[in-house]
């Protein structure tokens, strides 16, 4: 990791995508830093989701570069830039139920290039359970977890494959004020270790905890860019917003 | 559990040794039952290989046990026997895995409409090829097979099957198969190249499917195409490996052979009533036994406090 401190992990530049008369995306730059926590915010419908899709290959871009450590996947398929180092959750999250917890974090990294020695897959994978508190519940079908523990399993799915860079697309969604405070620990303390996050987020309190940047969008287009605090009292950003009144959780 | 397995495999030997002396009964109806056991044993667990997993329902068995069929017919007095089934599963895999690369990405119904298509498409090809080209509508198979051998070939084919779906199941492939059958954007956010998993089970499912149908063809003496796609083959497969239980490799066998001794009895007995009385099985089946008899197994040893049994890939 340490050869690549230089390039940034993520640097998006004029990206654009539309769906028949509707711009999704449009013209969309920025790019994120090794290490760093970039909050991706704006109202319902501003093309958060469809820029995670775009970076993550589910979607192809109409135009513009998306360079991953430099390199440009943009159009790439979605198993490629995955074995190229990034991962995701998903806005709904994606667990498989007819799967023990054990199998739903071996899915992460099975596949990845070069393959893991079994001994070291099955280290890997106790560690990933105990990180993200689902310790003994490694023979459990996901189909019986409840909401948060599902949300810690697809997390620690993303995190097997040791990923560069991690997309989380509202994680902390629907965890009530206990579970969100442990949620936010555990996103934390991702980065102590030095991986770097886009975050979609409607949980202002866990951006201003978690964000050291972030990104504002609205009708496809970026309205805002800079430090947390400064774009959530930004009046471009709260009135797209609210309407008005200021940002605050 | 090494000497599980040994244990296991030593079973399966004696088993298959059992088996292998039936056409010595000297019962020709015995034989021919046993014929129709195993070639729908190899074919349920052949489609189960593919549509257990990925749970993508195919209806194209007939088309690939046609061109197996045919092969036969057209190529069985001009090579010797062995380079004859080489040339069908080859037929069958290329065609599998065209079919694969142009139908995998269609999910759900439209990839079940496809596939009952195919067979179609390939049946109607084959009678223009024969009317316009060859200029005959049946051709006679006239090749130096018994009853007897066609039974041992299919023992083979058998035994060749659960090995190869047992090293499959414990694979990075067949694990990939379930992470698709799950979730397939899950899957490719995994890094799995879900098209490359899905064309290359679709294509051994299909070339064992077109070997059973060259095994079988020395059955008949005269084949037509309507005798070698008859899509009813692709129905009754469906219905067995799901009475069975297609998420499990030993699944479909239960439901193979309960089921054809059942066909063997109504079609014998209501020939002209037999495809309505098979529709009410089908509904039947889904209705109470969503999965399987395997699954039932499964339910009846958990809730007598028993392990769940293990998985095929676990």
């Amino acid at each position: 990791m340490s050869q690549d401190s230089g390039t940034p992990v993520l640097t998006i530049s004029g990206l654009r995508r539309a769906f028949g008369g509707l711009v999704a995306v449009n013209d969309l730059d920025f790019t994120v830093a090794q290490g760093e926590i970039m909050g991706l915010l704006g109202p319902n419908g501003s093309g958060k989701t469809t820029a995670l899709n775009l970076i993550s290959g589910v979607l192809r871009p109409d135009a513009g570069t998306i360079r991953l450590m430099g390199q440009n996947i943009a159009g790439l398929a979605s198993y490629r830039i995955a074995r190229l180092g990034l991962a995701r959750t998903f806005q709904l999250v994606r667990v498989l139920d007819g799967m023990d917890c054990r199998e739903n974090i071996k899915a992460g990294l099975a596949f990845q290039r070069p393959h893991l020695p079994a001994s070291e897959a099955e280290l890997r994978i106790d560690r990933l359970l105990d990180r993200v508190g689902l310790a003994g519940h490694d023979r459990r079908p996901a189909a019986d977890l409840t909401y948060i523990d599902r949300k810690r399993l697809e997390l620690a799915r993303a995190l097997a494959a040791k990923p560069r860079l991690l997309l989380l697309d509202e994680w902390l969604a629907g965890l009530n004020p206990s579970e969100l405070a442990i949620g936010i620990d555990l996103i934390r303390s991702l980065r102590a270790d030095g991986i770097t996050i886009v975050l979609v987020e409607h949980v202002m309190s866990a951006v201003r905890a978690l964000c050291d940047r972030c990104i504002v969008m609205s009708s496809g287009r970026k309205i805002a860019e800079g430090a947390t605090a400064d774009v959530l009292s930004d009046a471009a950003v709260v009135k797209a917003y609210l309407g008005g009144v200021a940002v605050d959780a | 559990m090494s000497t599980r397995i040994a244990g296991f495999g030593a079973t399966a030997l004696a088993a298959l040794a059992l088996l292998a002396l039936v056409p010595r009964l000297g019962n020709a109806y015995y034989l021919a039952l046993a014929i129709s056991l195993l070639q729908y044993t190899v074919l349920a667990t052949a489609w189960g290989m593919f549509s257990g997993p990925t749970r993508y329902v195919s209806l194209a068995t007939t088309a690939f046990f046609g061109v197996g069929a045919y092969t036969v017919a057209v190529l069985g007095e001009i090579l010797p026997w062995p380079l004859v089934l080489l040339t069908a599963a080859a037929l069958g895999a290329i065609v599998a895995g065209i079919v694969g690369l142009s139908t995998l990405r269609l999910s759900g119904v439209y990839f079940v409409i496809f596939t009952f298509g195919l067979t179609e498409l390939i049946r109607q090809l084959v009678v223009w090829f024969e009317v316009n080209k060859s200029r005959v509508l049946g051709r006679y198979v006239f090749v130096n097979i018994t009853q007897a051998d066609i039974y041992w070939q299919l023992l083979a084919l058998t035994a060749a099957v659960f090995l190869l779906g047992w090293l499959i199941a414990r694979s990075r492939l067949g694990f990939a198969l379930r992470v698709i059958g799950e979730d397939e954007t899950v899957a490719k956010h995994c890094g799995i190249n879900t098209t490359f998993a899905k064309v290359a089970l679709f294509t051994i499912s299909a070339t064992v499917m077109t070997l059973v149908g060259a095994i079988m063809a020395p059955r008949w003496t005269y084949i037509e195409p309507s005798i070698a796609f008859n899509s009813m083959i692709s129905f009754q497969v469906l219905i067995m490996a799901l009475l069975g239980g297609a998420h499990r490799l030993w699944g479909p066998v239960l439901g193979a052979v309960p089921l054809t001794l059942l066909f063997e009895l109504l079609s014998a007995r209501f020939p002209n009533t037999f495809t309505i009385i098979l529709g009410c099985i089908f509904l039947l089946i889904v209705y109470m036994l969503p999965r399987g008899v395997a699954g039932l197994f499964e339910k009846l040893s958990t809730t007598a406090g028993g392990k769940p049994t293990q998985r095929v890939a676990a």
